[in-house]
């Protein structure tokens, strides 16, 4: 089975600070990580291919050159190969032409039976890169993923997360996985080792011509949303502290809260 | 432009028959045949074992973008009932429609859902397009994400809202990618500016706000977070105009099967992300007992119950309870926050709430940078007398 994940370079966003004189993003000194939920989507692929018994991993990223760090994490972590796609005409790119390209890409590998993704790249925050490559492809999608299993018929069952809990599903190959990582996951650093193994991998950088494909769909021409503007969000005002002992202020709370819309109009 | 069969590759194995919702395709000589009603929704592309079908939508480029009229919303149903973010959609909806002098639309796709058209025109819906199938009362992917862009390609809306819930954030993208259109995740604010919609949504975990356009093509597409937008009073004596589209939906072309179907929340009770009132409790709870009070209080007002990561870690409370980055986004009217010290990450989630409060007993707590009024104390004390007050005032009307 040839598996595929795609990853992305982010800013730690919470590292990120507002300059509070120009209110714009600090973003210097800011480090790029590898998404969390795409660490999570690549441990789970690595850990899926494993199970599997043969088969590999390609991870891929459309990103400036400096994302190569993130793949080379990623192949610490057990991929096999990686793919960086880096061209200036990928500049600008909204979720439509990133998932075009990474979709072109893709298929660039050949026949690729699962595509995992991270459910969300903490800097956008969109979780539509996923689903649109899945369109893109022509493969169903499950999005919201919480848990996979697949047994030795390669038959695949997967927790999806809903509103009020989740539904077990059963899918086969070919489809694409966006995941979500448990709440007790933290990205950990792969050891020594693997790292310096990682650096025998294979690694491919594609261009634009490389890539092939359509070039009006690529980077800024091939993206149908234009930000206009960006701004700090308006600042909530000072926080009143009720300054009295526990008791007191609970009281007064209260009263408060008795006056707020929320409670009149129940 | 259009679809076309392959012949030389086609099997007649008649997969896309089943796949195709709007019974579109038939077998004819072994080999498929797509009658006139097809509305390129693409279905049987996506089943096609033997890349037998060509599908060629028409390019943004060539449309003429002025055909483009009307405001739809997509309408997301919980069990049998319209869900409230429903109506925030068409609330806002009818706005931009007047600012444009355009219909608004609304689409309802389900197992019976005729008797929620009223309901919803209510709100200030003109067209309602329906599509009853017992195979779309559970949500899927596939079929979904078909019938809508076939109805999109047929009828050329302008503007096409979505809610970003999990089912909206798993559709919208699927349809907008098969438009070849633009897509807005997570708008907090919608406006016409220059006739052209403009949509506002936070980025960077919430750091900073983005104004963004899609000029280019149609529809303008956008996911719209719920709780943000207001709704306006029902007006019953309003009545829409109702297109059902047949649909033909066979459950052997699904190939994603919902095997069963967990409720980690009790049925009844009010989903958090659709809550006026949430309170949540952190780490500073100390254990899943303790957070009975907090059941307490949002008894007496009516709030939902939520969660830091800390305390789903803890195992305290379920995971379908989490605010924050990696949970729900939730914007109540009102949040209390116990014993949660506000990282990033949760703010993320709770931010755009209207009233914000926060018991803690740590004042460096970064909860107070966003609080709009704050206890510095121990959430033991606080609560229980809080809700003694609450309670007594409130059952004396
Ligand atoms: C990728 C990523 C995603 C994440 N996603 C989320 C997410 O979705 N949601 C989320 O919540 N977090 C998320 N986190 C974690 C987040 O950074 C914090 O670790 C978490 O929110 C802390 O939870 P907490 O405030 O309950 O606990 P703590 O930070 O431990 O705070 C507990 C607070 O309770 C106060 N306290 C203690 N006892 C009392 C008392 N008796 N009365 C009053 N106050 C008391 C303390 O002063 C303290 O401020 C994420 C982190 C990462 C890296
Ligand atoms: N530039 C990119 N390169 C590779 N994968 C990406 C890129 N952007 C997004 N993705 C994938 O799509 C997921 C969702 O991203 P987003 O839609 O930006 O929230 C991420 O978790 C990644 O798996």
């Amino acid at each position: 089975m040839k598996l595929v994940a795609c990853v992305k370079q982010v800013p730690d966003t919470t590292e990120v600070k507002v300059d509070p004189k120009t209110h714009t993003l600090v973003r210097d000194g800011v480090p790029s990580i590898l998404n969390p939920y795409d660490h999570y989507a690549v441990e789970e692929c690595v850990r899926i291919k494993e199970k599997i018994g043969d088969g590999s991993v390609i991870v891929i990223t459309m990103g400036p050159p400096q994302a190569r760090s993130a793949l080379m994490k990623c192949l610490a972590l057990g991929a096999d190969e990686a793919v960086l796609i880096s061209d200036k005409a990928f500049a600008g790119s909204d979720t439509f032409a990133t998932a075009y390209t990474l979709a072109q890409a893709i298929r660039k590998l050949g026949s690729i039976d699962m595509v995992f993704c991270g459910q969300q790249a903490i800097d956008g925050d969109t979780a539509q890169v996923g689903p649109e490559i899945a369109q893109q492809l022509g493969m169903p999608q499950v999005t919201y993923v919480e848990k996979i299993e697949i047994d030795d018929k390669h038959k695949l069952t997967i927790h999806k997360q809903t509103e009020d809990g989740y539904h077990i599903l059963e899918a086969k190959a070919p489809l694409l996985l966006a995941l979500l990582p448990p709440t007790s996951f933290q990205p950990g650093n792969p050891p020594m080792s693997r790292i310096l193994k990682a650096k025998k991998k294979p690694f491919n950088i594609w261009d634009a011509e490389k890539l092939g494909g359509d070039k009006s769909k690529f980077g800024l021409d091939g993206s149908f949303t234009q930000v206009i503007k960006t701004y700090t969000p308006p600042s909530r005002g000072e926080c009143e502290i009720i300054e009295k002992e526990g008791k007191e202020a609970a009281k007064k709370l209260g009263e408060i809260l008795l006056k707020h819309e929320a409670l009149i109009k129940r | 432009m259009g679809i076309e069969i392959i012949l030389d590759k086609c099997t007649g194995c008649g997969l896309c028959v089943k796949a195709c919702p709007f019974a579109a395709i038939n077998i004819k000589d072994k080999k498929a045949e797509i009658e006139a009603n097809c509305t390129l929704c693409g279905s049987c592309v996506e089943i096609c074992k033997f890349d037998a079908i060509l599908l060629e939508r028409p390019k943004p480029s060539d449309k003429d973008l002025s055909e483009y009229k009307d405001v739809w919303i997509f309408v997301e149903l919980r069990e049998k009932d319209i869900k409230k973010v429903s109506f925030e959609l068409a609330t806002k909806a009818r706005e931009i429609a007047d600012t444009l002098g355009e219909r608004v639309g609304a689409v309802i796709l389900g197992g019976k859902v005729k008797h929620l058209c009223d309901d919803i025109a209510a709100y200030g819906v003109d067209v309602i397009y329906t599509a009853e199938n017992e195979n779309l009362i559970q949500y899927n992917t596939s079929n979904y994400a078909g019938i809508l862009t076939g109805l999109i390609l047929k009828y050329k809306p302008n503007i096409v809202l979505f809610p970003a819930t999990h089912l909206g954030r798993d559709l919208a993208p699927r349809v907008a990618a098969a438009l070849e259109v633009g897509l807005t995740a997570d708008c907090t604010g919608l406006s016409i500016k220059d006739g052209l919609l403009l949509q506002t949504r936070p980025a960077f975990g919430g750091n900073i706000m983005a104004d963004i356009i899609s000029p280019s093509a149609r529809p303008q597409m956008a996911t719209i977070r719920p709780n943000v937008m207001k709704v306006q009073s029902p007006d019953s004596s309003r009545k829409a105009e109702i297109i059902s589209i047949p649909v033909d939906i066979d459950p052997k072309a699904m190939r994603i099967i919902i095997k069963e179907i967990i409720k980690t929340t009790e049925s009844g009770t009010k989903s958090l992300d659709e809550a006026d009132i949430v309170i949540s409790g952190g780490r500073g709870m100390d254990s899943a007992e303790n957070f009975k009070i907090l059941e307490d209080l949002a008894e007496t007002i009516n709030g939902v119950v939520g969660a830091s990561r800390a305390a789903v870690d803890a195992g305290w409370r379920p995971r379908s309870d989490q605010v924050g980055q990696s949970g729900k986004t939730v914007s109540p009217k009102l949040y209390i926050a116990c014993g949660i010290s506000g990282k990033i990450q949760h703010q993320v989630g709770m931010k755009s709430s209207d009233t914000i409060i926060a018991i803690n007993t740590d004042p460096e707590a970064p909860i107070f940078d966003i609080a709009d009024c704050g206890i510095v104390g121990d959430l033991f004390e606080v609560v229980p007398i809080l809700n003694d007050e609450l309670k007594k005032n409130l059952s004396k009307d």
